[in-house]
């Protein structure tokens, strides 16, 4: 039985923000079924009791003063930007209205 | 002996002395790189004139009589993944052709404050994602050692201009084993610090509990030079550790084994270790009792896990931090033509500018992330990172080091796994626990595998923030083998 199913996988795509064609598809259907069914391994041994770690070391939130500090101009943040307008990032519709 | 062909802690010297200047020493590297990256193909750019700007600010900050650093005017190659205000970075990707960040990596700023100098950018797998350098947009990296097998990844840019001698020293990252895998199959020296050890701040994110910044030398005592270099606290990281930099130079200056207690792990050998790789490793275990280092079997059980669960704990947070390239903010955009929406022009962009590795990983982690599957995939793979992490506790309660073979196989010929992920995998299979716990591991070359005469690689694994032992066992080993060689193992390699 496969893991993973080509709806899946194009369900996946979808949430990934990735437009694949068809074929594509068709061949990432097939290697993350492969993929999948290898490291579903780790369930052989991942008993109730074992706590899971997100993180090697022990962690907890770091804070630092809040204070006004130097940054990036407006320039230098948008100097890589696919658009600009007005000194602001220019992105595509965001909304579905109708214009 | 030709410049290109000393080592950084000699050309230090050097140049502290004013016996070259920084500028005859950035011009032969440069000279290098121009005769042999035709073939090679480790750079995806070369900052010539910045380089030789850097040096002769050394050069002057020297005769106006300043101290300078051990490192001061040695150049180095730097990792495309570490951003650099005054050069592209791409991390191997075509979404991030041309971009030019507005600001330096931590990384990046600490090889500048030591006066490094930095040669231009190395070649990888795109964003690091990959054991081979194939997965780069921009063509593979060839291993000097045989140009038609692979360097390694994803760090393989930077560890085939060491091993070509197109610099003496370079940067990489390691998240599963992208440097101690490249420095393996390239026979050079490569360490994975203790997670935190090194900042991450400026590194371009793929699993970021895992990612950790280290060095590539020829060898141990300039790995140790350049880790000093640029590790210590940041606090532009959060995950940084407030711990001094462990004692590495003088470690690796110490260079003995006397009384250390050494422990091999049991499940990393058999089937799947090529026999040339098992004979140098064995052979390597009974040198290191031979110089006074008790050696004992230890089992890790749990090891045998940490390959599938690493391929569901990193793709899964690669897929949250890949969320970024969007096509808005910086580098490619697709499909804006004034009909689309956002989120198609997105799924446009993110469909042209990833490759195929990096879209299999994304669609993986998503899955592994999804409700329904969350508990049985990326919860079950953290129960194993904790089981990882006991075996190393339980280990370390009995022996100081730990080693194995860094890789089961030498350098792969290119292509023989470009379209079988699994097979890929496993060249992560040894090296990819320390990463889950953070630990410091190593690898330096132990020899050539008799099959096919290409370089093997020992492993040597420490406790978190044990990172000296790492340089103190794999100097001695190195000392060892190069007074039986005659020499470092890199004298072995076709010359270019």
């Amino acid at each position: 039985m496969s893991a993973i199913t080509r709806d899946e996988v194009a369900h996946l795509a979808r949430l990934s923000r990735l437009a694949l064609s068809e074929d594509e598809l068709d061949h990432y259907a097939t290697q993350l079924d492969d993929i999948i069914g290898a490291v579903a391994r780790v369930s052989e041994v991942a008993t109730d009791d074992i706590p899971p770690s997100s993180h090697a070391l022990p962690l907890t939130n770091v804070y630092r003063p809040d204070e006004v500090r130097p940054s990036l101009t407006p320039q230098e943040a948008l100097a890589a930007a696919p658009a600009v307008e007005d000194d602001r990032f220019r992105v595509p519709r965001i909304l579905g209205e109708e214009a | 002996m030709s410049l290109i062909r000393k080592t950084a802690a000699e050309l230090g010297a050097l140049i502290a002395s004013g016996e070259v200047s920084a500028v005859e020493v950035a011009q032969a590297h440069l000279d290098r790189i121009a005769e042999v990256d035709p073939q090679i193909n480790a750079f995806l750019h070369v900052a010539a004139d910045s380089a030789l700007a850097q040096a002769r600010a050394v050069d002057e900050r020297r005769a106006a009589g300043e101290p300078l650093g051990p490192l001061a005017g040695v150049p180095i190659a730097h990792k495309d993944v570490f951003t650099t205000k005054d050069m592209p970075t791409t991390a191997g990707s075509k979404i991030l052709e041309g971009y030019r960040p507005p600001y330096d990596a931590t990384v990046t700023a600490r090889l500048r404050e030591a006066g490094l100098v930095i040669l231009g950018k190395t070649n990888l797998d795109e964003f690091a994602m990959g054991s081979s350098t194939e997965n780069s947009a921009y063509g593979p990296t060839r291993n000097p050692w045989d140009l038609s097998r692979i360097p390694g990844g994803s760090s393989g840019g930077s560890s085939a201009a060491v091993a070509a001698y197109q610099a003496p020293l370079s940067t990489g990252t390691d998240t599963g084993g992208s440097i101690r895998q490249p420095a393996a199959v390239t026979g050079i020296v490569g360490m994975k610090p203790t997670y935190g050890g090194s900042s991450r701040y400026g590194l371009i994110a793929f699993a970021s509990s895992l990612d950790t910044p280290g060095p590539f030398a020829r060898n141990v005592l300039d790995a140790a030079l350049l880790h000093e270099a640029f590790s210590g606290h940041d606090s532009m990281d959060s995950t940084s550790i407030h711990e001094p930099v462990p004692p590495v130079v003088e470690a690796a200056r110490r260079a003995d084994v006397a009384g250390l207690r050494v422990g091999v792990v049991k499940e990393f050998g058999g089937e799947g270790y090529q026999p040339g790789v098992l004979a140098r490793f064995r052979e390597a275990v009974d040198l290191l009792e031979s110089l006074g280092a008790k050696v004992v079997e230890v089992s890790c059980p749990s090891f045998g896990y940490a390959l599938p669960a690493y391929y569901l704990i990193a793709p899964s947070e690669c897929s949250s931090n890949l969320a970024r390239f969007d096509g808005m903010r910086y580098g490619l955009r697709v499909g804006d033509d004034g009909t689309r929406s956002a989120e198609e022009v997105m799924a446009l962009t993110r469909a042209a500018g990833f490759g195929p590795e990096v879209k299999r990983r994304i669609m993986l982690g998503t899955y592994a992330l999804s409700s329904g599957y969350y508990d049985a995939y990326y919860g079950s793979a953290q129960k194993v990172r904790t089981l990882i992490a006991r075996d190393f506790e339980a280990a370390f309660h009995q022996v100081d080091v730990l080693v194995s073979p860094t890789t089961p196989t030498t350098a792969f010929p290119i292509g023989e796994r470009a379209d079988d992920p699994m097979a890929m995998y496993l060249a992560d299979l040894c090296t990819i626990p320390a990463n889950l716990s953070g630990n410091a591991a190593i690898s330096v070359p132990c020899g050539l595998a008799d099959e096919d005469g290409l370089p093997v690689g020992l492993q040597i694994m420490a406790p978190v923030l044990g990172d000296d032992r790492c340089y103190r066992v794999g100097a001695a080993v190195e000392k060892a083998l190069e007074d039986r060689w005659g020499g470092p193992l890199l004298k072995e390699a076709p010359s270019l």
